[in-house]
């Protein structure tokens, strides 16, 4: 999970679009736009076992 | 004093019958007492699957007429084949309604069709809608046309003990109370089992606290018969709807209740009749309607953890508490008791160790746990239990009106039967792995369409069977002994008939012999209650003998 994906651009792009598509929302409708958006992705990357790590780094330091 | 209703129960089409309490008794002239605790579905099915075994039995029951309301109104196909074995399967043909499409609508949308598979291989369709009541009278009256088989009415069991000899239960009627001494007893007294209670006896597993309304309603409604099921509906947010088609012009309408509202409140007349309106708007269907009857129910995934207690058997809902998602409830009760009864009328009559027993609750608790698993998860879709997993589902339903992938996480997975695949019955040199077609080991046998009106499991009835393909009187099937009774089926291709065969089937285009994967000398060992127990391409005589001794537990082996 160390490995960086995208380069610095294109996480800097998902991570204002990401920001404004939950402010957009409201509060009420992110926890439903996020938990649609891992559904999403976890279909697109096709690796159950990628997920449940990501599952778990996300769970820490809360 | 036990003081069951007298009065017929109200319905708005069923034409209650009260039937009369009458004392009977043991003559002493049977192979062994049997007592059966409960008329519902799966005590009589117990009944009557014992007597073709020629085993007989008392049935001891609280109430005096049948079932209140609709209850289980869904067979699933192995449920009518168990019918067809105890030999009642026609009058639920006549009035049940079929089906094999279940739709799921979600803001307007068709978002999910499921399909049952289907094909003309089969005498039953997937699904057969019929009322409780019905599926009751017809047992009843297959009880009353069999010399083995008896009800006593509006007798309630108030006590049990046992011994290494008997079980004794105490039994309280209109009359008074007297003891009643069985051999086995089988409690098929329902979710609430007294037997369960009076031996207390724990559930494993989960109880969920989502509240559901049944309301059935006599209505003039123009659908066909097929499940439909509303996620989210603007009337009942977050909540799901479930509508099926019953006969005699009757629907049940199933919903779940908002969270924190009881089951009186949701049963006050003008609630539920403000609900129904707003169902009967939702479907598109503003017609007259009036109420049969109305209850309240909570899914459970709940098994006892072993089935089988000295001289008491435990089938269906006293054995097991499963979540009505996937019509889980008499239709695993059903298979219970076909597993139940040949085994145990195998042991009566001698020449099976009491461990065939034992394998009826290892095969049926691992069934109950593997419901309780997959059950769970649709209950966990319907009535989610946390924050957590509402937001999956609310996720999963806003996903669905334009993704596929996330269709099968609704959870429509149908009641089917249990595959046995590491019973102890099962032959321990089955050459399965040779097959590239048919059942396999601790399946249900395939249904098979031979000719018109003229199906495959028709004739694995009533005993152990040898099903054999394409071979000379002289193969070492016709050596076989049994302590059960073992039929031998021949199947060849122009139907000639084979000296020691019982029957042969011809299968005049091979068609047979390709669906079972089989060649000259293959042989299928299969159990009185349709389950492969052992297959092999060719097979030395001792090696079946083996297999066969071991399928019934027989007692030199």
């Amino acid at each position: 999970m160390s490995q960086l994906g995208l380069s610095q651009q294109d996480i800097e792009s998902i991570y204002d679009a990401l920001a404004e598509a939950i402010d957009e929302v409201g509060e009420k409708k992110e926890p439903l736009l996020l938990a649609k958006l891992v559904l999403l992705l976890a279909n697109r990357l096709g690796d159950q076992r990628a997920v449940m790590e990501a599952l778990a780094i996300a769970g820490k330091d809360l | 004093m036990h003081q069951p209703e007298t009065q017929p129960r109200f319905s708005t089409w069923y034409p209650y019958r009260v039937y009369p309490y009458q004392r009977q008794s043991f003559t002493g002239d049977e192979p062994a007492r049997v007592v059966i605790v409960g008329a519902g579905p799966i005590g009589m099915a117990t009944a009557l699957d014992l007597a073709r075994f020629g085993v007989p039995s008392l049935i001891i029951e609280s109430e005096r007429q049948v079932s209140h309301g609709s209850r289980a109104i869904c067979l699933t196909r192995r449920s009518m084949e168990i019918l067809q074995m105890i030999g009642c399967h026609q009058p639920f043909m006549d009035k049940g309604l079929g089906w094999n499409l279940g739709r799921s609508f979600y803001r307007g949308k068709e978002v999910f069709q499921m399909q049952l598979p289907d094909s003309d291989e089969n005498r039953f369709p997937p699904i057969l809608n019929i009322q409780q009541q019905y599926i009751e009278q017809y047992l009843i009256e297959a009880i009353e046309a069999n010399p083995l088989t008896r009800i006593q009415w509006g007798s309630s069991v108030t006590g049990i003990r046992q011994d290494q000899e008997v079980a004794t239960l105490s039994i309280d009627t209109a009359e008074g109370d007297y003891d009643l001494a069985a051999d086995w007893v089988i409690a098929a007294d329902g979710g609430r089992s007294t037997i369960r209670k009076l031996m207390k006896l724990r559930m494993e597993g989960k109880a969920y606290s989502g509240n559901f309304v049944i309301a059935d309603i006599q209505a003039d409604i123009d659908l066909p018969t097929e499940r439909r099921c509303y996620f989210d509906p603007e009337w009942n947010p977050g909540n799901n709807v479930l509508v099926h088609r019953e006969p005699d012009g009757i629907w049940r309408l199933d919903f779940r209740l908002p969270d924190g509202e009881t089951p009186e409140q949701a049963l006050e007349k003008q609630v539920l009749t403000q609900r129904i309106n707003s169902i009967l708007q939702m479907i598109g269907q503003r017609v007259k309607w009036s109420l049969d009857w109305a209850t309240v129910y909570s899914a459970s995934t709940k098994t006892l953890p072993d089935f089988v207690h000295d001289r008491v058997l435990f089938v269906g809902d006293a054995a097991h508490l499963l979540p009505i998602f996937g019509v889980r409830g008499a239709n695993t009760g059903f298979q219970d008791s076909n597993n139940l009864a040949w085994k145990l009328a195998a042991v009566i009559h001698g020449g099976s160790d009491k461990k065939l027993l034992y394998s009826y609750s290892s095969e049926r608790v691992q069934a109950a746990r593997e419901i309780c698993d997959e059950g769970g998860k649709s209950t966990r879709f319907m009535t989610p239990p946390t924050a957590g997993y509402r937001r999956l589902r609310d996720a999963v339903l806003s996903l669905s009106l334009s993704q596929d992938f996330v269709k099968n996480l609704m959870h429509w997975r149908t009641s089917r039967p249990h595959t046995y695949a590491n019973s102890s019955l099962n032959a321990t040199d089955d050459g399965g792995e040779a097959f590239t077609a048919g059942p396999a080991i601790g399946e249900v046998a395939h249904s098979h369409r031979l000719a018109d009106n003229d199906f495959l499991l028709d004739y694995l009835q009533g005993a152990l069977t040898l099903l054999v393909f394409a071979t000379e009187a002289n193969g070492p099937v016709f050596e076989m002994q049994s302590s059960f009774p073992l039929r031998r089926i021949v199947v060849n291709r122009n139907g000639s008939p084979v000296p020691g065969a019982d029957l042969v089937i011809r299968d005049r285009n091979d068609e047979l012999s390709q669906a079972y994967g089989a060649e000259v000398g293959t042989v299928y060992l299969i159990r009185p209650d349709q389950h492969v127990c052992g297959r092999w391409k060719h097979v030395a005589a001792e090696s079946l003998q083996a297999a066969i001794n071991r399928a019934v537990c027989a007692e030199e082996f």
